[in-house]
């Protein structure tokens, strides 16, 4: 089924999908700059992808794409430096600082590394692979943690790049604590404290979706992929 | 006060294009090279997550990862020799190839020096597609920044001087398999600020030789 995108009346685009954290950081984004824009859901993206999304994205095929006057940007964190330096009057998610924005940059690679790693793991995996994998991610929170400090965000006194990066990876936290039984608030309990700071903060609340629907959806997608 | 100082390793492609980026900079710094068998207090101090090269010191404060070094150093020295296209769309596109070499460039070649037999068919083939998907992208243009060499150039070019040690045990020509882009090397290295930096193909042959006999590939 294709989608018919008016490009006249809505310059900015986003093609998602709703469980894709990366995708939910862009909407984040432009809600926080006030940028209107049109939500696409890529609806059949691990099965048939879109001729929309081919096209826009023809080198990964992946979302979140953002497409502006027609023109795609592809990647998250490429497309919130985009945000930044497009739409850059109201609020700037990067610092002003150079040290700072090579900082968020180097956490959130260091996060996306991590969790593109250790993430399917925790609900795919089992045994001694799923517990390892478990280990791993409590041990980069911890090290997230460390960096939040005494801050209200990781930005310092601003909701920031690195905020916007992690928050949506938020709603996939009862998941991780169903499938490998522990609780992230006992681990760290600085950074549900700021989980929760954060959504209070409309752009969060309106963009992630509930965490049970999240686990709904990963018990279904293990049973289309033919994991028990 | 500016001091910087860079942590790296000669063979490194990711060290090299931080050493093209002080040079077209003009930066003045002070090299350290790392034994990476053997790390020193320093690097593992100012890189304790990952304990890896390179690692560029400003006034005592780390950054790591070549491409966020890079992107930093063309922030700072903002004065000069900009890298990063200053049109938004184009940084985006500048910094989308970069992070596709990343993705791609680095496993891929991996895979070339150390895969066997059938395997090393297909990574080959898997290499090839990757560097014509890249001279695509290069086109017509002098660079891959336009006229001006910049962040794209300097994210790819570190690989150039690998090119012999893969082509010898991959026993492949990538001259004959993307031109464009050899020609694109070729014309990127009579820039001094490359040609200082680059390490030399035959050492590096001999050092991957040497480190696939410990590997056990022949």
């Amino acid at each position: 089924m294709s989608k018919t995108i008016v490009l006249g009346e809505e310059e900015v685009v986003i093609i998602g999908f709703w469980t894709s954290p990366y995708a939910m950081r862009v909407q984040i984004a432009l809600e926080e700059k006030g940028v209107p824009y049109q939500y696409v859901e890529e609806e059949n993206l691990f099965h048939n992808k879109s001729p929309l999304l081919l096209q826009m994205n023809p080198v990964h095929k992946k979302v979140p794409v953002l497409i502006h006057n027609g023109n795609p940007v592809c990647e998250s964190l490429i497309i919130l430096q985009y945000l930044d330096d497009v739409w850059n009057q109201k609020y700037t998610l990067f610092s002003h600082d150079s040290y700072e924005r090579a900082k968020a940059r180097f956490w959130v690679n260091f996060f996306d590394n991590k969790i593109a790693d250790c993430g399917r793991r925790m609900w795919a995996s089992k045994g001694q692979d799923q517990e390892a994998a478990k280990e791993e991610f409590i041990e980069s929170l911890k090290l997230l943690e460390g960096e939040l400090g005494e801050s209200p965000y990781f930005g310092g006194e601003k909701f920031g790049v690195l905020d916007v990066a992690l928050i949506p990876f938020s709603c996939r936290f009862y998941t991780y604590e169903m499938f490998c039984k522990f609780k992230i608030e006992k681990e760290c309990p600085k950074l549900m404290e700021w989980v929760k700071r954060c959504n209070h903060r409309e752009s969060v609340s309106k963009i992630l979706p509930d965490p049970y629907k999240i686990y709904s959806f990963v018990l279904h997608f293990k049973k289309m992929l033919g994991i028990d | 006060m500016n001091e910087v100082i860079l942590l790296d390793f000669w063979a490194s492609m990711f060290g090299m294009r931080v050493r093209i980026a002080l040079a077209e900079k003009g930066i003045k710094y002070e090299y350290k090279e790392e034994d990476l068998r053997n790390k020193s207090p320093l690097l593992l101090q100012m890189n304790p997550i990952h304990k890896k090269i390179p690692v560029l010191i400003h006034n005592g404060k780390p950054i790591s990862e070549s491409l966020i070094i890079v992107q930093y150093v063309d922030e700072v020295w903002n004065e000069k020799a900009p890298l990063l296209p200053s049109d938004p769309y184009q940084r985006a596109q500048a910094r989308f190839w970069a992070d596709f070499i990343d993705k791609k460039v680095y496993d891929a070649a991996g895979k070339v020096w150390t895969a066997k037999g059938e395997e090393k068919e297909a990574a080959k083939k898997e290499f090839i597609d990757i560097l014509k998907l890249l001279e695509t992208e290069l086109g017509d243009k002098p660079y891959f920044g336009g006229d001006s060499f910049g962040f794209l150039d300097i994210a790819l070019v570190g690989f150039y001087p690998w090119f012999y040690a893969l082509e010898t045990f991959g026993n492949f020509s990538v001259e004959a398999e993307c031109p464009k882009l050899i020609e694109w090397a070729k014309s990127c290295k009579e820039k001094e600020s490359v040609s200082k930096s680059l390490a030399d193909e035959k050492k590096l042959y001999e050092f991957a030789a040497e480190k696939r006999k410990t590997m056990g590939i022949e």
